[in-house]
């Protein structure tokens, strides 16, 4: 369905130096420095695939979805989507693909939400009983029976969201492109916004490509991630691969009955340790967790013990460090 | 057609939202070409006739000029505020829906407020018409009717030339200024009363002179016989819109391969 091919992509950025001097110089003359934001990325997406597509700040996510969706046109490289080349062929299609810049509104601010709709409906010529029936379906499912007559300025940013999401898939495009869809949401939302997106990719097969900072949301939605840092393609992959990789290590915290007899267990490092309680870390390729458990049962009188796997934001961490791009 | 229709709704909505705001803003437009009108006047007044041009055939000149500006500021305000979209990054918006960029700039903002200007202009239309002797005919009706939509066009033009540069530049350019309020200044008085090179200028390169000079020559007959031909002249404004329009893809196809 999507096939990205050795995507390039440079721009000139001018060179800023503090200071007036500077700033009046660069009235006359401006030095450009090229920053490279894409470096052949490659990659292929399956229909009804739910694909996050993460990095850090200014690593190319944002400028990858413009050349996706059609806005940017590479330096190099090409890409297929449904069989076209969105640059090349952008009115037709975009019909096919929905586009929620997450920072940026696409309804109109002073009327209501319905107006945008309908205004919506006119610009992508939806037939009157598919825009009705979908009008219906995301209504319910966001629930957004009370807001659509309200004025978008004043509606809160999570329902605002709600709205902008249930605008892009009113044509009923298959592909559906979510930049930062969850920024500045409080959890209800978040939590929301994420049930739906499961909803329309199962329901109705639409494949999904989103980026996101909070790895709540890639956790919860997506199956399969592709790492981009510094404009090069560092990991593709599903994260239970990404998991077992990187995420070997586990913490396990201990409570006893007071003690002043030091931990000692081969292969675990103490993280803490105080006389009724411990925290260790354990290196899962090295050491089973179940024989930790026989020896710290051993060792002391247990009352307590919790398990945590490193959290997935943890795991990022350490990839970027690994790869040197944070 | 229907989509800027259905844009021009939408945005009419929003802007009565703020009614007291869009009712001082109306009046506004409505007096500030009444002062600049009323300079017109005490000048006359003064010098009884410029060129062997009167009071009356000036203020018919006057009001064609100002009735297209205040309709193409209205309604092509898209492109002549379009500095505004493309630093919001709006304009990435308009490229992800599948209809011509130019149909959704211009459905992007509307100036309704313009209307205070559009009305003070049909006044001093009527107010001049009403004592010019002039013999009307169907030609010399389709010739008024003219020069106003071809004014809108070259006005409409000169806004998308000056949105193109936008994607150079980012910031609105307010050079563009000289040529739409130059040009209106300019061509609210006959153009044979200027130096030979600027009437050369709103002529051959952006044709005000075809609008305004040439049509209203005709319509006061001041033309010597076999002059039908004058009736056409303001179809220069319609041309003068195909070179913009190029101009205009040219810059869309260079913010999407720069992406400033």
């Amino acid at each position: 369905m999507i096939k990205v091919n050795g995507i390039s992509k440079s721009f000139k950025v001018a060179k800023r130096s503090t200071g007036v001097g500077h700033a009046l110089k660069g009235l006359f003359h401006r030095e450009y420095t090229t920053v490279e934001a894409l470096r052949d990325i490659s990659f292929s997406i399956e229909p009804g695939e739910i694909v996050g597509y993460i990095g850090p700040n200014g690593a190319g996510k944002s400028t990858t979805i413009k050349v996706m969706s059609g806005i940017l046109v590479p330096d190099r490289g090409s890409c297929s989507i449904m069989g076209y080349t969105p640059w090349m062929e952008r009115v037709p299609y975009v019909k096919n693909i929905g586009v929620v810049f997450g920072q940026r509104s696409q309804l109109w601010w002073d009327v209501p939400v319905m107006d945008s709709f309908q205004l919506l409906r006119d610009i992508y010529k939806v037939p009157e009983p598919e825009y009705r029936a979908n009008l219906t379906l995301l209504i319910e499912t966001l629930d957004l029976n009370e807001i659509v007559n309200t004025p978008v300025r004043q509606l809160s940013l999570g329902q605002r969201m709600r709205c902008e999401i249930a605008a892009s898939l009113l044509h009923s495009p298959q592909i559906l492109f979510l930049d930062e869809p969850t920024i500045g949401l409080d959890a209800v939302s978040k939590i929301a916004v994420r049930h739906f997106i499961q909803t329309i990719n199962q329901e109705k097969g639409v494949t999904v490509i989103l980026t996101t900072h909070d790895m709540n949301d890639i956790e919860a939605l997506a199956k399969r991630i592709i790492l981009i840092g510094k404009g090069s393609l560092l990991y593709d992959g599903n994260l239970q691969a990404l998991r077992s990789r990187f995420g070997t290590r586990k913490t396990i915290t201990a409570d006893y009955r007071e003690t002043d007899i030091p931990l000692d267990i081969p292969g675990v490092s103490v993280l803490s340790w105080s006389t009724e309680r411990a925290v260790l870390s354990v290196d899962t390729e090295q050491v089973m967790i179940s024989d930790v458990l026989t020896q710290l049962s051993r060792q002391v009188e247990l009352l307590d013990v919790t398990i945590d796997t490193q959290p997935i934001e943890d795991i990022i961490v350490q990839l970027y460090k690994e790869y040197q791009i944070s | 057609m229907k989509l800027y229709f259905q844009y021009l709704v939408i945005l009419f909505k929003s802007q009565v939202q703020y009614r007291t705001s869009f009712w001082l803003l109306t009046l506004g437009q409505f007096f500030i070409p009444f002062s600049i009108f009323a300079g017109l006047y005490f000048l006359f007044e003064r010098f009884g006739q410029i060129k062997d041009w009167n009071f009356y055939e000036v203020a018919l000149c006057f009001a064609v000029i100002h009735m297209a500006f205040a309709i193409s500021e209205c309604f092509a305000r898209g492109f002549d505020a379009f500095s505004s979209l493309v630093v919001a990054g709006d304009f990435d918006r308009l490229l992800v829906r599948p209809r011509s960029t130019v149909v959704q700039v211009l459905g992007s903002k509307f100036e309704f407020t313009r209307f205070g200007r559009l009305v003070q202009s049909i006044i001093v239309l009527v107010f001049a018409v009403s004592n010019l002797p002039i013999e009307w005919t169907v030609l010399k009706g389709v010739a008024l009717f003219l020069m106003i939509a071809s004014g809108v066009f070259i006005f409409t033009g000169i806004y998308m030339l000056a949105a193109t540069l936008c994607f150079w530049t980012i910031q609105g350019l307010e050079v563009a200024n000289i040529f739409t309020d130059g040009g209106r200044e300019m061509a609210q008085y006959p153009l044979n009363i200027y130096h030979k090179w600027v009437s050369r200028f709103f002529t051959f390169v952006i044709p005000f002179g075809c609008v305004n000079y040439f049509p209203l020559l005709y319509i006061l007959g001041k033309t010597s016989a076999n002059s039908d031909l004058y009736v056409l002249t303001p179809l220069a404004g319609f041309i003068f819109i195909l070179p913009c329009l190029l101009v205009w893809q040219f810059g869309v196809r260079r913010y999407r391969s720069t992406g400033s």
